[in-house]
């Protein structure tokens, strides 16, 4: 069965349809329910996300609130309004210091701690989070010229 | 003084790359074979002058010259040479240079074997590599000159940071660079091409190697950088879905695409304008993964420290060539003539669905990593896109994709015929089934074993199909078998390799994802942990004195039964400059699996320790399955075909079809 070049156009239109509605299928199923947002530790202060709902937490680790007790963590998260509370179970990444931004994504308790299943590591020791930079600039305590723990 | 040659050099090269982008281009409009031989020199002398400068960069390195900002910021004195070698990429500015010396090397190849190009052909081609050298010069000059000095001259370096000092990181921005600026040549041919406004199978067969080559290395690249996450960053992952991991990703399945409709192209002039436009796309996925990485718009692990001024440089390079490349395409291509017609039911049916899974798994990764800014800007709110995501869409895209990578290489060219390949791949068939079948048998506690097991059942059909078309064309049982062995061309071996390889992949993906273990505890020395056959033993942490760090090595004895299998030693580092704790992980590595071990804080009574232990099944058949679709790659490079021979335009003479 020779095709002719139209019938083949049709082949090809169709499978591209099909690939396009199949895609878009798949990406909204899987969008419904694997957004993350990120909020800052002000906005968790202000309105309280549901323990079941995944979130990114980001800020500044306060100097002085890293507290570690065999494998487990916590440090406390500050855009330099409000601060949150972090458990965290594991090995810290390397970057992970006092004073330097950090980013985490877990899930908030009940007791007001949130329950970090992952913390974010940074190649760059310069390099700055743009969520915790924005949620600086937010609270009003942004230095301009990056990150304020800069060696 | 070298530094300022180098500089100078550079300023040169714009100038040098400006004249290949005008001269030849205008020369072939107006058929003045002088301007067009002007792109071979031109090419030539770009890739010295760029060379050069390159090359007066590492120098600054090597010699530790801190006069100069670059060399301060990434370097030390106490470094080892080879990561004062690497950190001359390690950063920014020097990525950069290694991007156009790339892209340079490229250039002059296509001018130096290029010798049986149609001259027009090729200085059109040279002439789009000049636009997009001057581009990325300009990028280098005006916004991340690594040239610029330091007075006075500080004494030492800040050092590159501790965690890119890695054999494995040394190579990778290398490898993943050869990968991305190859991807240029197939831009510029195909563009050339739209300008000529002719595609035909001797076209093809000028891309393919270098697409090919372009995709080897990439393979290799992502690779490396898949491998050294896995080693370096302690966390017992190999992909995150990271955007910048993303950003290397989706180049790779374009291209991967590309090179498959390349074939088609080749052999049947079919799928002309859709691979010009594949090429168009890839290539843009390349810049677009520059713009992601440097610009830092999306926060990433990868990320280095941004400068605004640069994100706008190369989002106005990446709208002027992707905008320029799609325009001229938009006018182009429907003067393109169509090909050979052919059933679906066929090669050509097989490659185009591979394409439309690629593509589509291309779009929907592209969607994943983008989301974030779009949300952002339309005040969405910020939100991340995960490997939940990821997953979702991906891994059901890749299913039908390996299933078509089986049956596929069977059928004929035109029209083939799918109830022969059925009994020809009922062996295939039938041991995909029974490792879906004792996969279940052995593991079936939730829905992802059942998953795992389907997983590597495709894993086996990949691989065992790979290995059936190359049974059946060798006929290993019937005479003259040795003959047939030498003569299948090297391009049908690396396909072999690579769609084994990528069968090996598939089975260490599945495998580690559904059946890794963490183990996180504290430990005192004697302490031990058992899991999956193995007891691991803390034999406590003793201080110790690197070159440019100190710390402490743990020991633990890995036992298999009541015997010693081997002792693995993580340590905790901190460098003496920059000042910063890192933590190397020790890995033993058998052929079904890896045994992963970290050593975490150190407790108050000095001899406990927090320490992490993974169990990996199958995570060293990644990397093996990714050596292996390179080599396919580099064998199937190694083809007469491509080395010599047919490219000659004569071709068309046999498929007589309108220049323009």
């Amino acid at each position: 069965m020779a095709l002719t070049r139209k019938t083949r156009r049709m082949y090809f239109i169709g499978l591209g349809l099909l690939g396009l509605f199949g895609g878009a299928a798949l990406m909204l199923s899987a969008f419904q329910d694997n957004l993350v947002f990120f909020r800052s530790p002000s906005e968790i202060a202000a309105n309280r996300p549901s323990p079941t709902q995944r979130l990114r937490i980001g800020g500044l680790v306060e100097v002085g609130s890293i507290a570690k007790t065999g494998e487990n963590v916590t440090f406390s998260v500050t855009d330099n309004e409000h601060v949150l509370k972090v458990s965290y179970k594991g090995i810290l990444p390397d970057l992970f210091k006092e004073g330097q931004g950090v980013v985490a994504e877990g899930t908030m308790g009940a007791d007001g701690v949130f329950a970090a299943r992952e913390v974010l590591a940074k190649h760059d020791e310069n390099y700055m989070p743009r969520e915790v930079a924005d949620a600086l600039k937010k609270s009003g305590h942004w230095q301009e010229g990056g990150a304020p723990a800069k060696e | 003084m070298i530094t300022e040659l180098g500089h100078f050099a550079l300023a040169l090269a714009l100038a040098v790359a400006i004249i290949q982008a005008t001269v030849p281009m205008i020369g072939a409009a107006r058929n003045n074979v002088a301007w067009m031989a002007l792109a071979r020199p031109a090419a030539l002398a770009l890739m010295g002058l760029i060379g050069f400068s390159f090359g007066s960069l590492i120098h600054a390195f090597i010699v530790s010259d801190f006069s100069v900002v670059g060399v301060y910021e990434n370097s030390h004195t106490a470094q080892p040479l080879i990561y004062k070698i690497s950190g001359a990429w390690g950063n920014h500015e020097g990525s950069m240079m290694l991007w156009i010396t790339i892209l340079g090397i490229f250039g002059a190849s296509v001018a130096a074997f290029g010798e049986n190009l149609p001259p027009a052909l090729r200085a059109r081609a040279l002439a789009v590599q000049g636009m997009i050298a001057a581009g990325f010069i300009g990028f280098i000059l005006f916004t991340s000159n690594p040239f610029l000095r330091l007075d006075p001259a500080p004494l030492e370096g800040r050092g590159v940071n501790p965690i890119l000092q890695d054999p494995g990181l040394a190579l990778h921005p290398p490898m993943l660079y050869l990968g991305y600026v190859g991807f240029s040549m197939a831009f510029s041919f195909a563009v050339a091409a739209l300008i000529e406004g002719r595609v035909d199978a001797a076209w093809a067969r000028w891309v393919r190697p270098w697409t090919l080559a372009a995709w080897t290395f990439l393979t290799l690249g992502i690779g490396l950088g898949s491998w050294w996450a896995y080693t370096e960053l302690g966390w017992g992952g190999w992909w995150f879905w990271d955007p910048v991991e993303n950003a290397s990703f989706m180049p790779w399945l374009c291209g991967t695409a590309l090179l498959h409709s390349a074939i088609v192209v080749e052999k049947r002039e079919a799928l002309k304008s859709w691979t010009v436009l594949l090429a168009i796309i890839t290539f843009s996925l390349s810049l677009l993964g520059t713009f992601l990485v440097r610009s830092g718009i999306l926060t990433s692990v990868h990320a280095f420290a941004s400068d605004p001024t640069r994100g706008i440089f190369v989002l106005a390079l990446l709208i002027i060539s992707i905008g320029g490349s799609l325009v001229l395409y938009a006018v182009r291509a429907p003067t393109l003539e169509g090909g050979g017609v052919f059933a679906p039911i066929s090669r050509e049916g097989g490659l185009l669905l591979n394409n439309l899974f690629l593509a589509t798994a291309c779009a929907t990764v592209l969607l994943g990593t983008l989301y974030p800014l779009i949300a952002e800007t339309l005040d969405l709110g910020k939100i991340t896109v995960g490997p939940p995501y990821f997953n979702g869409v991906f891994v059901p895209l890749m299913v039908p994709l390996i299933v078509t990578a089986g049956v596929g290489p069977l059928m004929a060219w035109k029209r083939g015929d799918l109830a022969a390949a059925r009994l020809r791949l009922a062996i295939a068939a039938a041991v995909a089934l029974i490792v879906i079948g004792v996969s279940a048998a052995l593991q079936h506690n939730n829905w992802h074993d059942f998953a795992a097991a389907g997983g590597l059942g495709l894993a086996a059909w990949m691989s065992l199909a790979a290995i059936t078309e190359w049974w059946e064309r060798v006929k290993p049982l019937q005479s003259g078998a040795f003959g047939r062995l030498r003569h299948l061309p090297r391009a049908a071996y690396g396909m072999t390799l690579a769609h084994l390889g990528l069968g090996v992949v598939i089975a260490g993906v599945t495998a580690s994802t559904a059946w890794k273990q963490e183990h996180i505890q504290t430990q005192a020395p004697g302490d031990s942990i058992s899991f999956a056959g193995y007891t691991v033993t803390f034999e406590g942490a003793a201080d110790f004195v690197g070159p440019n760090y100190s710390g402490q090595r743990g020991s633990f004895a890995v036992k298999k039964g009541e015997r010693v299998v081997a002792t693995l030693t993580p340590e905790r580092r901190v460098y003496i400059q920059p000042q910063q704790q890192t933590t190397e992980a020790d890995i033993l590595t058998t052929p079904l699996a890896d045994i992963y071990t970290v050593l975490g804080d150190p407790q108050a009574d000095g001899k406990s320790y927090v320490t992490r232990m993974y169990y990996q099944p199958l995570v060293p058949w990644i990397w093996m399955g990714v050596v292996l679709m390179g080599l396919g790659g580099l064998v199937s490079l190694s083809d007469r075909r491509l080395r010599i021979g047919a490219p000659r335009r004569a071709a068309a003479k046999l498929n007589p079809q309108p220049a323009e």
